[in-house]
This record gives C-alpha cells, sequence and structure tokens, in this order.
C-alpha cells in the first residue's frame, strides 16, 4: 500500500492531549473528534489538512493518555500517515488497532520539512521526500502486524480469526 | 533464561517457560479495566465483534471516575452506555457513586483487594500501570484493545526489557514517593524508558510505603514505560492482608522475583538521601526542579487528588501541614480524597474538618481537573500546584494555563504561600 500527501512537521513529545484535549472527550464521534484534532498547538490543522496529508514529528510521538480518540481523531482528519522518530507505547498499539498508518524512521523525521511533498510504502518501508528529492528506509512491519492493518484494525483482524 | 519480574509474569500468563525481551506472546488476563470516557468506545467494538458476553464478569471491571459525577449531558449520556452494558451483562466491579467500593479506578482496585501480586491486568487508561506497586503486571491500552480483551480475556504483549531502579537510603524531612519519580522522570526524560519496564529493587524500597509505591508506579508512564513494578515484601503483604484477608489466608496470590542475573538495559543507583522536594514546571513531567528553587511562581489554584495521590496518605498528609492554618486568600485548594473509602478515613480522622478550617475546597472522588474535565478547570494565564501526573499543554483547562506537579508537602504548601514553596517555610 502506497500513500502521498503534503507534510504537516511538529516537534518531539506530541502528546494525546493536545492530539485531542481531554474537554472534547464526552463523544467519540470521529466527525467530532477531527474538528478539534491539534487545536491546542495548531488551530489552523483542521482548516488546513487535506485527504492524504502526512504528519511527521520527533520522538515519543503520541504520549500521555490511552486515549484511541487521538488516532481517530488524526485519521478523521484525513492524515494517511504519521511518521515519527519513535511512538509512545500506547499510541502504536492504538494506531494499529484503528488502522492509522504509522512509521518509525528517525532519518526521515529530521529531514523531511513542514510542506514538502512526500510519499511512503508500507509494504517496503520506502518513504521517498519528492520536494528534496532524498530518500529514507523505514523499519516495515512484521507479518501479523501487515494483517491486522490489512484487516482496517484489531476489530477486522479479530473477526477474521474467529 | 534468567528473567525479570516482568518477564517472569508475562512468561507464566503466557504458559511459557522463559521468554525474552522483543517475543511477541499472547497472555492471559486476570483483570480488564475500562472508564467512563474509554469504556463506551469499546463497548461499540465489542458489539461489531459479534460476541454475546464477556469472557469472565467477575474480571471485566467498569469504572466511572472520569467525568463523574457527570459534568454535562453528553458525559450523562457516555456513563449511561457503560451503566447498561453493565448491568446487561451482570458486571460484578460496576459501582454506583457513593458506594463504600466506589473512586478512581487505579485508588480502588488496589485498596478494595481486587489486585494481589502477581496478575496480570490491562486497562484502557494509561495509568493502571500503577498496580506494579503489589509487585504485579499491569499496563495502559485503548479501546479497541480493551473491546477485545472483554471478549477474549487474552492479548498480545512485546516483551519489554528492563530498568533497573536500585534504592537505597531514606527520604529526607516531607520528601516522598512523588519526589522519587519526579526526579527519575527528570532524569531520564519523558521518554527514557519508552517500551521497557521500570524494576524497583534495593534496600532502600523500604523507606516506600505502598501508598508511596502506588504513586510511584503510576507514574511510569510518563517517563514512557510500559509498567512499573515493586518486589514483593513485608509491607506488601501486610497491605493485602488488609486488603483481601480471604485471599492472604489461603495464599490465593503469586509472588515473582527476578533472577539474580536477570539482564537490565541500563542500571539507575539512586541513595534517596539525595533526592529533594521537586516540582515540575511546565509543560513536561520531565522539566524538573528542586520546589526551593521556584518559589517566586506565584499561583491560583492547588488540586491534592487524582489517582496519582489520592490516597489516605496523601489526604493525612495534606492535614498534618494544613492543621491550623489558612490557605492564602488568592488561591482555591481543592482537595480530592482518591475513594470513598479515602473520603470515610479522612473524615472519621478529622482530616477534612482541619482541611475546610482551612479553606480547602472537598470534593467528591473524581478524575475530574487532572484532566481538565470539571471541578477546578483553569482559566487562561493561571497556574495550578498540582499533586496529578501530567502538565502537558492545555491538560487542566486553557492552552495557556500553566500546571506544576508536585507531591502533597510541597501543593500544601504553596496553597498557604500563594506561591509554590516548602513545608518548612511555613
Amino acid at each position: 500500500m502506497k500513500v502521498s500527501g503534503r507534510v504537516f512537521k511538529y516537534g518531539d513529545n506530541i502528546d494525546t492531549d493536545v492530539i485531542i484535549p481531554a474537554r472534547y472527550l464526552t463523544s467519540a464521534d470521529p466527525d467530532h473528534l477531527k474538528e478539534h484534532c491539534m487545536e491546542d498547538i495548531d488551530i489552523s490543522f483542521k482548516d488546513r489538512v487535506k485527504p492524504g496529508d502526512i504528519m511527521v514529528a520527533g520522538k515519543n510521538f503520541g504520549c500521555g493518555s490511552s486515549r484511541e480518540h487521538a488516532p481517530v481523531a488524526i485519521k478523521a482528519s484525513g492524515i494517511s500517515l504519521v511518521i515519527a522518530e519513535d511512538f509512545a507505547r500506547i499510541f502504536y498499539r492504538n494506531s494499529i488497532n484503528v488502522g492509522l498508518p504509522i512509521l518509525e524512521c528517525p532519518e526521515a523525521a529530521q529531514k523531511i520539512n513542514e510542506g514538502d511533498e512526500i510519499e511512503a510504502d508500507f509494504d517496503t518501508g520506502v518513504i521517498k521526500d519528492i520536494t528534496t528529492g532524498e530518500s529514507f528506509n523505514a523499519k516495515a512491519f512484521p507479518e501479523f502486524i501487515k494483517n491486522i492493518m490489512a484487516n482496517g484494525g484489531l476489530v477486522g483482524y479479530t473477526r477474521s480469526g474467529m | 533464561m534468567p528473567m525479570t519480574m516482568t518477564q517472569k509474569i508475562l512468561a507464566d500468563h503466557a504458559g511459557l517457560d522463559s521468554v525474552a525481551p522483543g517475543d511477541l506472546i499472547e497472555a492471559k488476563l486476570d483483570y480488564v479495566l475500562g472508564n467512563d470516557v474509554t469504556t463506551p468506545p469499546a463497548i461499540k467494538v465489542f458489539e461489531q465483534l459479534g460476541v454475546k458476553d464477556v469472557f469472565d464478569k467477575d474480571r471485566v471491571l467498569m469504572i466511572q471516575d472520569h467525568f463523574t459525577p457527570n459534568k454535562d449531558i453528553k458525559s450523562a449520556e457516555l456513563n449511561k452506555t457503560m451503566r447498561c452494558f453493565a448491568r446487561e451483562h451482570e458486571i460484578t466491579h460496576y459501582y454506583e457513586l457513593g458506594r463504600k467500593e466506589m473512586g478512581i479506578e487505579h485508588v480502588i482496585l488496589p485498596d478494595n483487594g481486587i489486585v494481589l501480586p502477581g496478575d496480570l491486568v490491562i486497562g484502557a487508561d494509561s495509568h493502571t500501570c500503577t498496580y506494579g506497586a503489589l509487585g504485579s503486571f499491569s499496563t495502559g491500552v485503548g479501546s479497541t484493545d480493551l473491546a477485545c480483551a472483554m471478549a477474549r480475556g487474552v492479548t498480545w504483549f512485546k516483551v519489554p526489557e528492563a530498568i533497573r531502579i536500585n534504592l537505597k537510603g531514606t527520604f529526607k524531612k516531607f520528601v516522598t514517593g512523588k519526589d522519587l519519580i519526579l526526579s527519575i522522570i527528570g532524569k531520564i526524560g519523558v521518554d527514557g524508558a519508552l517500551y521497557k519496564s521500570l524494576e524497583f529493587d534495593g534496600e532502600g524500597i523500604k523507606a516506600l510505603s505502598m501508598d508511596q509505591r502506588l504513586t510511584v508506579c503510576n507514574m511510569a508512564i510518563e517517563c514512557g514505560a510500559k509498567n512499573g513494578i515493586f518486589p514483593v515484601d513485608n509491607y506488601t503483604l501486610k497491605y493485602i492482608s488488609r486488603t483481601n484477608p480471604e485471599r492472604f489466608i489461603k495464599s490465593d496470590y503469586k509472588i515473582y522475583t527476578a533472577d539474580e542475573d536477570a539482564s537490565y538495559s541500563r542500571v539507575i543507583d539512586i541513595d534517596l538521601n539525595d533526592i529533594d522536594l521537586t516540582v515540575a514546571l511546565p509543560h513536561l513531567p520531565s522539566n524538573t526542579k528542586k520546589a526551593s528553587e521556584c518559589t517566586d511562581m506565584k499561583i491560583d489554584q492547588v488540586v491534592i487528588g487524582s489517582c496519582t495521590n489520592g490516597r489516605l496518605e496523601d489526604i493525612g498528609a495534606a492535614a498534618t501541614i494544613l492543621q491550623g492554618i489558612k490557605v492564602h486568600k488568592d488561591v482555591r485548594c481543592i482537595v480530592i480524597p482518591g475513594s470513598q473509602k479515602v473520603f470515610r478515613q479522612a473524615l472519621d480522622n478529622g482530616w477534612l474538618q482541619i482541611l475546610d478550617d482551612a479553606g480547602c475546597v472537598i470534593s467528591t472522588p473524581t478524575c475530574g481537573p487532572c484532566l481538565g474535565g470539571h471541578m477546578g478547570v483553569l482559566a487562561k494565564g493561571e497556574r495550578c500546584v498540582s499533586t496529578t501526573n501530567r502538565n502537558f499543554v492545555g491538560r487542566m483547562g486553557d492552552p495557556e494555563s500553566e500546571v506544576i506537579l508536585s507531591g502533597v508537602p510541597v501543593a500544601a504548601a504553596s496553597a498557604v504561600l500563594g506561591r509554590v514553596g516548602t513545608p518548612d517555610e511555613l
């Protein structure tokens, strides 16, 4: 599976409270959550993001609260992939479970710039920055996680095995 | 192969003789926990799975604590979803507000004798890692993991590497486990233990009461750890003899000990005498400083409570410091006992009277202000000293408000001083 889009770039330790503040957790509806995604650090995100766009960030992306509303909000906003140096572990699990594609790649996370056009291939882990011409290799997922993603998340995967 | 405590608990629950860091295993779960924010989405997923019943109605726990007593219509609807499911599926550990079993999830699960040493617990709340204080393995997950675990009673884990925290010595006056864990997070950073287990050991663990160990493990997640864990000792056994005498007498629990030659990716030696009263300044728990170096920071609010510091010892420490003195005229001091049991014991001990006389607000048990839910949300430009666990941007209210994390003694002293301060200034 391949995706491509324009980059929204953020820093280290982007926590789930800024991805979706707790004051909006009174509903888990993706259409409600996307309206408030990232608003405490990037108020214009929801108006600028377009389907397919890609989020790139630094270390420990998704740290803090276990709220699954965070990857759901990012996915609902149209983001097709999050690339980070690394992810906090609960966010990592939640992203796989809800079918939000993520890739860990420190080099790409450091070198890709805000606004670059990039494309990524989940099967190979290759990330291409079309704007700068640079190419990066992310760790591809192990087979069973690829299967979860191929089933659209853990629900589809669990149902397929039941 | 030699193993850590965490690795042994995981291996046993996966039916394996041994595991190594990086192994992917499927393990049986003793308890599966959700709250009023994370359970409703899990129920939706549960229904999509097409399963009729939960795997064990005694082992699926549903605790309403985040936005309770419900703060608005939407949160009431969320809670209703969970309540209806709990009644339909006859969930044993679902309680209504005000009952003696009730309170903040991570305060009541150990204190009601539900979790015991050796248990494996997952919860759709990141602070589920609290129960490692009892020598159990517990970690946070999201709602989809919760739903699948509710259905099957198993989940997959990646076996973590371990960091050993070797403690020696004793604390100086007023210094507690909260200062210890803030210091550790300050030292290794908010991602310093990412994907790893944080294993506490050494003769210094004797300086930490069970309430303090629960505080320490509670914040293991704030340095990215999968779990925090303490060995089982006489303190643990005495604690569970009180919380669950029946199972204690029958020795119906399991003590795991780390192998002497278990391997750790990092060993950190800490002399508890070196730990100072510590605060974490905005906007990361790792942004730590000595409290005594921040005395120029004026404050508007103090919160004493939460799954981190809402236990009996915490309320007692606040009462001891605030006895006979008044909260600063410009400060709201909100005290939130973590459970009905804590509330009642603090009442019987005369502590709530002391706190009321000092001018504190005393709230029903709730997570409330910790996550900016209700019962103490901050306005733009306001600053709060809080015994909670996170000080991220917007955590307690407006994105331009500030939260300073501390233990109870600093929070109580700051409430009186109207600025960050320490009890020896009073």
